[in-house]
């Protein structure tokens, strides 16, 4: 069997770092505001005119504020698996950030695992996959 | 001065899946409307049309679309586009042109014809789109729903159950409206045996996407007087506010939140209905009937409490009391709400209009309102948009 091209489906959205993964933000360098997806032209603080943005990793801890799954398969451009398999979904409180991101949870993991307000970190793992590659993505696991 | 305007006529057309064009349904609204009012279309000064981007619309503006197909008499024209608020901003722009005096009677009109199944974001690799991110991740738009749904079992004590109950509520509503899709009464058992869409909201606690239409003739207040309709129900006003940064709740179609380190978290939904009730200076006490967005049925309790009916966490607990159903102290979603009706996009602000209309001049049949003197509704839809319409007598 050939190996497949590994790839993250979004290029620089998150990186696997020494100390674990972690989304790569954006942060307004005169309010502090941080941005993800980064922002990279003009801050959206309607009190700041700032203009220059720092890049940042983000939080790669945090709490969950809440959590469902998909049942059904999702419609395009989403690829799944043939027989497709549901997967949990997480919205993560970051403390320092002050802001909620939204994710798959990792593989194996059922919503009967999870409860509001337990901690999650950040991991990178396969999105999808095609004959030839794999697309990895950020994803949400519960932490130790 | 009064800055209200008249609410003269309302029409629909019933939604369902009916596989015609959009075009179609709107004229029939259009011509229900005009025949409630008791006015010529020949006698319409402007054409307000809500559109959508996404569904039965490619290549056509609303506004002139259902300008031609009523025949074109040389009407002033314009389209809203501003997803589930489409049909507020339409009537938003009817206001204005009526309270500025450049025009005394206008007609509001949307209408869609939609796709089967999830609504799904245009073609091609988009990365800079978040709809297009958020759809290659698997998040469709009953996710939103479920995360709001969860969060408040967990922070209320809400249950499954009193989601259903919600269900059951509005198709007791709804069976009795001749408008409706779906007019069949369901029990706790049906709900709980329909299968799990988005963990906790199960098939029957998500509503479906339909066809429809809805119009509205309005009027200056001194037109209304002049052909003898002074009492009709009046527009007392529209919101259509943004939200304001830091926006707290995760919105469709983000995969983020805005960051709330250098400004304070608000909250968009309540947003909506205060700047409202400020507008119409109407307090939530005055209300007698609410029509709100159920894209859920956990999303109608959300509903109940930004529009401040009750305190924050207490809208299962109003349920279970019968006040929010037809017959209490305040029902909600007396139409049977999108439970009922599945939602058409550019048509449902304006279906929502409709039903207070109705409820206001006592002429909602089997699911009326009893004394019902303010009505209010609310909607969220994709990019920031949203409204609340407060119509009183
Ligand atoms: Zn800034």
């Amino acid at each position: 069997m050939t190996r497949k091209t590994e790839k993250p489906f979004l290029e620089g959205w998150f990186a696997q770092g020494e100390a674990g993964a972690h989304l790569l933000g954006s942060r307004c360098t005169s309010c502090g505001t941080y941005y993800f997806p980064r922002q990279a032209r003009f801050c959206r603080n309607p009190a700041c005119a700032g203009e220059q943005f720092e890049e940042v990793p983000l939080s790669r801890r945090g709490r969950l504020w809440s959590y469902t799954d998909a049942c059904y398969q999702p419609p395009e451009p989403f690829i799944a698996a043939d027989p497709y398999l549901p997967f949990a979904i997480a919205a993560v409180e970051l403390e320092q950030e002050q802001m909620i991101v939204l994710g798959p949870v990792v593989q194996g993991v059922d919503v009967a695992a999870l409860t509001v307000g337990m901690p999650m970190e950040l991991v990178v793992e396969t999105l999808s996959e095609t004959a030839t590659e794999r697309h990895l993505s950020w994803k949400w696991k519960p932490a130790p | 001065m009064s800055r209200d305007i008249a609410i003269l006529g309302v029409g629909m057309h019933p939604w369902g899946k009916w596989g015609r064009s959009f075009i179609d349904y709107g004229v029939t609204a259009a011509r229900a409307a005009l025949k409630d009012a008791g006015v010529d279309w020949r006698a319409v000064q402007f054409v307000s049309g809500a559109a959508t981007i996404r569904n039965g619309y490619p290549g056509q503006v609303a506004g002139a679309t259902f300008a031609q197909a009523l025949g074109w008499q040389g009407a002033q024209v314009n389209t809203s586009y501003a997803a589930c608020a489409s049909g507020s901003q339409a009537l938003a722009a009817a206001r204005s042109r009526i309270l500025s005096g450049e025009c005394e009677l206008a007609l509001v009109i949307g209408a869609d014809t939609t796709p089967k199944g999830f609504l799904a974001p245009a073609k091609g690799e988009r990365p800079d789109d978040p709809d297009w991110v958020r759809f290659r991740l698997g998040i469709t738009n009953p996710t939103y729903f479920a995360l709001y749904a969860r969060r408040r079992m967990a922070l209320y004590g809400d249950s499954v159950d009193d989601f259903a109950q919600v269900k059951i509520k509005n198709s007791e509503h709804g069976c009795e409206n001749p408008n409706a899709r779906y007019r069949k009464r369901f029990t706790p058992a049906e709900v709980a045996a329909s299968p799990m869409v988005a963990n906790p909201l199960r098939l029957m606690d998500v509503c479906a996407t339909s066809d429809g239409a809805a119009a509205l003739i309005v009027a200056s207040l001194d037109y209304a007087r002049r052909v003898g309709r002074g009492d009709a129900p009046r527009v007392a006003a529209i919101s259509t506010v943004t939200p304001t940064f830091a926006s707290a709740n995760i919105e469709m179609p983000d995969i983020a939140t805005d960051s709330a380190v250098a400004a304070p978290a608000h909250s968009f939904r309540a947003a909506l209905p205060a700047k409202a009730y400020e507008e119409a200076g109407i307090g939530p006490s005055d209300v007698s009937l609410a029509e709100v967005y159920d894209l859920s049925t956990a999303l109608e309790l959300d509903w109940i409490e930004d529009l401040q009916l009750c305190a924050r966490g207490e809208a299962a607990a109003l349920l279970r009391s019968g006040a929010t159903r037809v017959g209490g102290r305040l029902p909600v979603n007396a139409s049977g709400g999108l439970a009922c009706f599945g939602e058409a996009v550019p048509a449902q602000a304006l279906a929502q209009v409709c039903e207070l209309t109705w409820q206001l001049r006592g002429e909602a049949g089997a699911r009326q309102v009893s004394g019902a003197k303010v009505g209010i509704t609310a909607n969220q839809g994709l990019f920031g948009h949203g409204s609340t319409v407060i119509v009183k007598r």
